[in-house]
């Protein structure tokens, strides 16, 4: 006995849909991918975002080593100056919207505003980083450092992480700055300015969950 | 000045790792003197250490699993002849040697063989099956690949200058805390893995970006080969695990550096948290080792069957559906844990529930076969060997499954056999078959056939005889990671496995005197079409070795399995379907040392950490930083092949292809 019973053009091995690919009434594309590949700015952008996305996954990891210690923490744990943080705060979102501005200037090619709203973008999150290590002086000279309890260390590396992240994103700032400067706003550097300022703004929602879960919530009833 | 490296930190009173990292340098130093003689240094340097092409990137990585895999294999051996003469004594392993080298096993053969292996095969074949030119961002590929390179290199430094890790491959603390190992070991091992983790994210936010965005003309996700499924599955799953990664070792150098306190015994630290979050990484981790390799099966029994792929659309549904479901099943490697019957009942019937797809699968591929006309080559062999092994691997998975019976089983050789009889017969009869499937693409030439034969029946009977004894030693209590035993009952199983791993030398015996015979003879082995096995998927409508820009123009993609179809089309017709385009010149991306400079750097922090000689960390870091810089300086990043170039490439392989075509036809 044939497997094969009716031999039909279009469906040779009976898999419920057409196999070849040419002469046959279901040649269209349908649905993405017709178009062969996307542009340069969006495969960029594109890719920067899944990094993003992973990104906020490793913080993820620290968020839940931070909720499962926190547990742990004794009556003597920090007591946060909450203005200092909303100091801070404010700086970065600040400090986000002129990094908004900085990438409307670049649109229309403005170097001039490009480089002053860049500029005050990295001085607000200096601002922001000096807090920050302040703050945590404070705390290890009150005997709150990272190596004195499970919940400080794992304060000290979830804030400490987005604080690196803070300070990575202005070594990169200063070399946008550099590159705008000499270069000028040639393709390939006003798709590394859009990465950057995705990855700003990613800091600040990083840090608005770092405000309501790590400093807010310590004053939860 | 130095931190802790000194002179004691090499092992001068243990011969063994001092004559091996002798050999190896020796054959270094061989190697890059050979080089350098015989002119091949501005050779190498241009057209493969800074090459951004990714069929070159591709097979690096695969050169590199293949280095790698005889450096885990050498431990294996070591291992398997240790517990043979440690009956009733000590053997010639000290116990603290001996620990190393289990640990060096496991990191080296999934860090530094599997993951190279699969991200190579991944990288050379994915831009080609999609047919495009290159992947989306090339210097980023070349990134990857050497930092991955330098991981490598940090553990085989371990080798000589110091010590690894003596922790087993996953370093559990408190065990891996600086209390209990004060040694640079576990330091090696994390350091290592920050590095290659960094290179392997990267790669996987490439491939995803690339599979996303990047398709041909009219290739639509369910116009897509089956491989680039999987392969978009697998980098999905690196880029939501490896940050895991990435974190959970930071928290261990944290506490061993800074004296933080995550999983420290006191001071509330919790070492459980370590156990979960390393699997919620580990888990993952192994279908992004085994859904690429299914990919290469899909492709393999497909071509070799000469039918299309049976229940497509199923199979696609299954490897999404494994990609979700590996997220919800890390548990079951610490049901001991004690986190209650309701947690591991969940986590148990998650596991099983994975069987179900994995299943789909395996009957696709049987249906696949079935009713096709099966060419028993080397890739096929592998494939066939892999759906009988790899059956009685997932049963054992799912019986260990079983909370109760996990709590009598885990931690023994059972254990040991299942997760060797998934990644071997799985994992890496998939990556040998798409080695002898793709080296044609790759390199112009066939692997020999003969030999390739050989080495397959040699790796399968060595692989049964090796580990079903395993299986047995398990039930009769044997536990993992011994360095002498005294029970006479195991001591036959012990000496079968020992021959066993006899047997799988001599497979990769043959698998090199194949690599060297065909080498030899290439002439006769070579792939003039550029399509050898009758292929159905898009590299195969290029040239082998392809050029690099891979398609002269971007194939229009009209349905699925776009090149057999126009094949069969062509084939009627005797004649070539497309008159010759109008070439272009194509725009490449220009080579960069940026990949070699920035692992260099890597390798010098990383070392630096390890023996914490800060100040050159801190050189390191400001040498990351100016390559960087130097990078984005660039004013030129690509260069065009001209025209005529372009031309002369795509012509000769539409002179083949028609001669082929008209030669079919006069038969």
């Amino acid at each position: 006995m044939s497997v094969v019973t009716s031999f039909s053009p279009v469906d040779p091995h009976h898999l419920g849909h057409s196999n070849l690919s040419l002469g046959t009434e279901w040649e269209e594309a349908r649905g993405h991918g017709e178009g062969g590949p996307a542009s340069k700015s969006v495969i960029v952008s594109y890719g920067f975002w899944i990094f993003l996305l992973s990104d906020i996954v490793m913080f993820s990891a620290f968020f839940a080593a931070y909720q499962v210690l926190a547990g742990t923490a004794s009556d003597a744990a920090p007591s946060f100056d909450l203005s200092n943080v909303a100091i801070e705060t404010g700086c970065l979102l600040l400090s986000s919207f002129l990094c908004g501005v900085a990438s409307l200037c670049a649109n229309r090619r403005r170097l001039f505003g490009t480089e002053i709203f860049l500029f005050l973008t990295g001085v607000l999150g200096a601002v922001f980083l000096t807090l920050e290590i302040r703050e945590f002086v404070d705390l290890i000279q009150q005997h709150q450092g990272p190596a004195d309890g499970a919940y400080y260390s794992a304060f000290f590396a979830l804030v400490g992480c987005h604080g690196l992240h803070i300070t990575a994103g202005l070594l990169w700032l200063g070399t946008m700055m550099a590159q705008i400067f000499a270069k000028g706003f040639r393709q390939d550097i006003l798709r590394r300015l859009t990465c950057f300022s995705l990855f700003w703004h990613a800091l600040d929602i990083v840090w608005v969950a770092i405000f309501s879960l790590v400093y807010l919530m310590r004053f939860a009833p | 000045m130095f931190g802790r490296l000194t002179w004691q930190a090499i092992p001068w009173s243990e011969p063994i790792p001092l004559i091996a990292a002798g050999g190896v340098g020796f054959l270094l130093a061989a190697v890059v003197g050979w080089v350098f003689v015989k002119g091949y240094a501005p050779y190498m340097w241009k057209e493969w250490i800074t090459s951004v092409d990714h069929k070159r990137i591709g097979v690096m990585y695969c050169l590199l699993a293949l280095v790698m895999l005889l450096r885990g294999f050498s431990d294996a051996l070591m291992m398997r002849s240790q517990q043979a003469v440690a009956f009733h004594g000590g053997g010639y392993l000290p116990p603290d040697h001996y620990n190393q080298i289990f640990s060096a096993h496991g990191t080296i053969m999934i860090f530094f063989v599997a993951m190279p292996f699969v991200i190579g095969l991944m990288n050379f074949v994915v831009p080609l099956q999609l047919g495009i030119r290159d992947v989306a961002f090339p210097t980023l590929n070349s990134v990857s690949f050497w930092l991955t390179a330098a991981g490598a290199l940090l553990v085989n430094i371990s080798l000589v200058v110091g010590e690894f890790a003596r922790t087993g491959w996953l370093p559990y603390p408190p065990l891996s805390e600086l209390q209990y190992s004060p040694g640079v070991g576990v330091d090696y091992y994390l350091w290592s893995l920050q590095i290659s983790g960094a290179g392997t994210l990267l790669s996987g936010i490439n491939l995803v970006t690339t599979i996303l965005k990047m398709r041909a003309p009219g290739m639509s996700y369910t116009r897509m080969p089956v491989f680039c499924w999987t392969a978009l599955a697998s980098n999905l799953l690196i880029v939501a695990a490896f940050p895991v990664l990435t974190a959970v070792t930071a928290m261990l150098l944290l506490d061993r550096y800074l004296g933080f306190h995550f999983f420290t015994n006191e001071m509330g630290g919790n070492p459980m948290m370590f156990v979960n979050l390393i699997w919620v990484w580990g888990h993952p981790e192994v279908y992004i080792l085994v859904l690429p390799a299914f990919g290469v099966f899909s492709e393999v029994i497909s071509t070799f069957s000469g039918k299309p792929l049976f229940g497509y659309r199923s199979m696609v549904a299954a490897t999404m559906a494994i990609c979700l479901l590996s997220w919800l099943v890390w548990l079951h490697h610490f049901f001991t844990m004690g986190a209650g019957a309701d947690v591991n009942g969940f986590f148990g019937i998650m596991t099983m529930i994975i069987a179900v797809p994995t299943g789909v699968k395996v009957y696709n591929w049987l249906f696949t076969m079935y009713g096709g006309k099966v060419r028993f080559e080397p890739p096929m062999l592998w494939s066939i060997g892999f759906m009988v092994t790899f059956v009685i691997g997932g049963m054992t998975g799912v019986l260990m499954a079983v909370p109760p019976a996990d709590f009598v089983l885990h931690n023994s050789l059972f254990l040991v056999a299942h997760f060797h009889n998934v990644i071997i017969g799985g994992v890496l009869f998939g990556l040998f078959a798409g080695y002898n499937y793709w080296f044609p693409k790759a390199f112009g030439f066939r692997l020999d056939e003969k030999w390739g034969k050989r080495a397959f029946w040699l790796w399968f009977v060595g692989f049964y005889a090796a580990f079903m004894p395993l299986y047995v030693l398990g039930l009769l209590g044997m536990t993992r990671r011994m360095q002498h035993f005294d029970r006479p009952e195991w001591y036959p199983w012990v000496l079968a496995a020992a021959a066993g791993a006899g047997l799988i030398t001599l497979g990769i015996g043959a698998q090199i005197v194949q690599l060297v015979v065909s080498i030899r003879n290439r002439a006769a082995l070579r792939d003039i079409t550029g399509d050898p096995w009758d292929g159905r998927t898009l590299e195969w409508a290029t040239a082998s070795p392809p050029p690099a820009f891979n398609f002269a123009v971007m194939p229009n993609v009209k349905g699925e399995e776009p090149y057999w179809g126009m094949k069969t089309k062509a084939r009627e017709l005797a004649h070539l379907l497309t008159a010759e385009p109008s070439y272009q010149p194509i725009s490449v991306p220009r080579n960069t040392a940026t990949g070699v400079v920035t692992a260099f750097f890597a390798v010098v922090i990383g070392f630096a950490m390890i023996w914490r000689i800060y100040w050159l960390a801190g050189i390191g870091f400001v040498g990351l930083y100016a390559a960087f810089v130097a990078f984005a300086w660039r004013n030129r990043s690509e260069e065009e092949i001209p025209a005529a170039e372009v031309a002369r490439r795509d012509r000769d392989n539409r002179f083949v292809r028609s001669s082929v075509l008209a030669e079919g036809a006069s038969q």
